[in-house]
């Protein structure tokens, strides 16, 4: 058992707002340059929706991720041969119009704009060209299901899904959406990595955050085709491809990442998980219908003493240890089982975990045409529920409903529960049958209740020491080291020749 | 004099100012290094620019690499006329796939504002520098036959003496102007190589083809590996 720690996330949709502070925030800290003005490390997006970049689940298109092929995984598009083969124009490469092209205004002219008879306005600009532009898309284009005929109906994700559900979807379209906010996974095997010719992406040892190294990329922009979720993104200005770095200077100082600090919403949690990297080629492998499972099994007890045993063993030091038996994303994925990989069956093993929204059916258009918002049930049952379980599947499951309906089903039963607690008007006998039907004891309920409903600061974000002084210790002159943060590179990113 | 400024002293240059900067570039500024790929911005011309361009420059590369190596031989394949047909037209083909990527390139960053804001004057230099060597190459090659016959006695020789410090510019110094045109864009081309984007062929990805598909990079050495623990 070869024991490593992930820093893994949970961000708990159900909770999401789509306010976009996150992205905002991101934004400000990591992207407000030229040439990544059209990046979005952390973007939300309206589901059902084609996202950003436009259909990024479409892998018929954009062939990221791997295949299982009968001697073992093979990236779809790229890799070792069919990367040589496609160097010099890379057919599966999405361009900037895939994205948007990014737009700034020509304020300028409201206060320089001569006297005449119509107000003057500012003009949008291209931050490209400079020149003014008309815009045909943007970030969150889709956003609340906008021009859903277009964008929602597109939705990769519905391919499965029923003729006949389809339409009872699109019949209340304007009720029913949920938001996905999306950074890079962080994957066990992520197949940018695999499909960087040049070595500059490379996964942490210590914390699993995955990187690239700007002096090592040399825009052979595999790792943009690779990337199933579009998570790496090209700097058109610099030649050199970039994605989210989990904010690791932040995490090093011990401050949650830009996008989890700012989260209005509360979705997002933080920790550290320990897992058996021996077994991340076999369970990549897994038949679709027991990814999920396969995937979570590969999370290891952190209270086991053989775990704890073996960690040590492999130089994982007791804090570190520690706070992985604290990480809230150990009780989301394995305690409780209600947080899934999206989209799983691209086999990257992603370490960023969703909580699937229960989105109930509060009210129903009645057969006099008006809408009956009393119903029998508080929350009805959850094949109601208005998106479709094949599609949540789809995202959550790898296609498979089982843990989806787990999830669901056992959120639903602490919400009854909780209700009982709090105001009494849903009988106990109820609660606690929904409850134990869900495989949930009331002790669980509440502590599902409590970090998901309460959850103080320091109970989401659950920081390991990143031991950053054990990297410069490794140096002869510890002093020569002094004020380095681990940047990489200190001085100003400019094109090359 | 001009001559052996052009022929005896340029290649030094060349070669010389090719190395060093090359070495310095990669060891204090490796963030410059890359293909500054433009797929991003335009990505349908650039098939029929980019891949012709490259496939022709490569096997134009390995055609006069092959003659330099290997002249004697490549004089014994010329033998049967037949054989020299079969080089010349490859070399032909080879150029003319090279002149239409890049006359696809060209037209494409000229058609496109988004390139064209994207464009250092470093680009406007390679472009240059490569459309002279491809015509007065095509220029060679249709103009004065057979270009692969008389290469491997005058220029490879010249070559050779360069190589050895002893240049012997008399062996090219009576080349049509086309050819003596072909050479000095030649070392220019050398020279300027290391200021361009041109470097990236100097780290094509090669050992990918050899490396474990995932790579992870430790901050600090696994304790286990330590003696005593």
């Amino acid at each position: 058992m070869d024991v490593r720690a992930q820093v893994s996330m949970v961000f708990h949709l159900d909770k999401c707002i789509g306010c976009h502070t996150c992205s905002v925030a991101c934004k400000n800290v990591w992207t407000d340059r030229r040439g990544a003005e059209y990046m979005w490390w952390n973007n939300v997006e309206t589901k059902p929706g084609t996202g950003y970049p436009t259909g990024w689940e479409d892998q018929s298109k954009y062939k990221g991720g791997f295949e299982k092929k009968e001697d073992g995984l093979e990236l779809r598009a790229v890799g070792k041969v069919r990367g040589a083969l496609t160097v010099f124009h890379n057919p599966n490469f999405p361009v900037i119009d895939d994205y948007y092209e990014p737009f700034t205004f020509d304020y300028q002219n409201l206060f320089d704009a001569k006297e005449g008879a119509d107000q003057p306005i500012a003009r949008p600009v291209s931050m490209i060209t400079g020149k003014p532009m008309e815009i045909e898309s943007g970030p969150n284009w889709d956003d609340d299901l906008a021009g859903s005929k277009h964008y929602a109906a597109h939705d990769p994700n519905l391919a499965n899904v029923s003729a006949e559900e389809r339409e009872a979807l699109f019949d209340i379209e304007r009720l029913v959406f949920f938001y996905l906010p999306r950074i890079c996974n962080h994957c066990l095997n992520p197949s940018c990595v695999a499909a960087c010719p040049s070595g500059a992406l490379y996964k942490r040892g210590e914390d699993g955050i995955v990187l690239l190294n700007q002096e090592r990329c040399r825009a052979w922009r595999f790792c943009v085709t690779a990337c199933p979720y579009k998570k790496t993104y090209f700097n058109w200005s610099t030649g050199k491809s970039e994605k989210c770095i989990l904010c690791y200077p932040r995490l090093e100082s011990g401050q949650a990442p830009a996008c989890f600090h700012s989260c209005v919403g509360r979705i997002r949690y933080l920790g550290m998980v320990l897992y058996d990297a021996d077994r991340i080629e076999q369970v990549a492998q897994t038949e679709d219908h027991d990814l999920v499972d396969a995937q979570r099994s590969l999370i290891l007890d952190p209270n086991d003493p053989k775990v704890i045993a073996d960690a040590k063993r492999n130089g994982i030091s007791d804090d570190v240890i520690a706070s992985a038996q604290r990480s809230p994303v150990y009780r989301y994925v394995i305690e409780w089982g209600l947080a899934l990989p999206l989209h799983a069956e691209h086999r990257t093993l992603p370490m960023l975990f969703y909580v699937p929204p229960l989105l109930p059916v509060m009210a129903q258009k009645s057969e006099n045409g008006h809408y009956d918002t009393t119903h029998d049930d508080f929350l009805g049952s959850i094949d109601q529920y208005r998106l479709p379980l094949q599609y949540m599947a789809s995202m959550f499951g790898a296609g498979n409903e089982a843990p989806v309906r787990y999830a669901l089903r056992k959120q639903l039963a602490v919400r009854y529960y909780r209700r009982a607690v709090t105001t009494g008007d849903i009988p106990q006998e109820q609660a606690d049958r929904l409850l134990k039907e869900a495989g949930c004891t009331p002790e669980e309920a509440d502590r599902i209740y409590h970090l998901t409903a309460l959850a103080p600061f320091d109970d989401r974000f659950v920081i390991p020491p990143m031991h950053r002084e054990e990297a410069i210790e490794m140096l002869d002159e510890p002093l020569e080291a002094k004020g380095f943060a681990g940047m990489g590179i200190r001085k100003r990113p400019e094109r090359g020749a | 004099m001009l001559n052996t400024l052009l022929f005896a002293v340029l290649p030094y240059v060349a070669v010389v100012l090719f190395l060093l900067v090359s070495i310095h570039r990669y060891r204090k500024e490796p963030f410059t290094f890359s293909s500054l790929s433009s797929q991003f911005l335009e990505s349908r011309q650039l098939f029929w620019g980019s891949v012709p361009f490259h496939i022709g420059l490569v096997l134009l590369f390995f055609g006069h690499l092959i003659g330099f190596l290997f002249p004697s031989q490549v004089t014994m394949w010329n033998g049967v006329p037949v054989r020299l047909f079969i080089l010349e037209a490859s070399g032909l083909i080879a150029g003319l796939l090279t002149l239409v990527g890049l006359v696809g390139l060209i037209v494409r960053r000229l058609g496109s504002a988004r390139l064209r804001i994207n464009t250092s004057s470093t680009d406007i230099g390679v472009y240059l520098v490569l459309m002279v060597q491809i015509v007065t190459g095509l220029w060679i090659a249709l103009g004065y036959r057979w270009g692969s016959a008389w290469y491997t006695h005058t220029a490879v020789p010249y070559l050779w003496s360069v190589a050895r410090f002893a240049p012997e510019i008399e062996r090219v110094v009576e080349l049509p102007l086309v050819a003596r045109i072909h050479i000095v864009g030649a070392w220019t081309f050398v020279g300027l190589f290391s200021f361009t984007r041109l470097v990236h062929l100097l780290v094509a990805p090669v050992p990918y083809l050899w490396r474990p598909v995932q790579l992870v990079i430790w901050n600090r050495e696994r304790r286990h590996r330590r003696p005593g623990n």
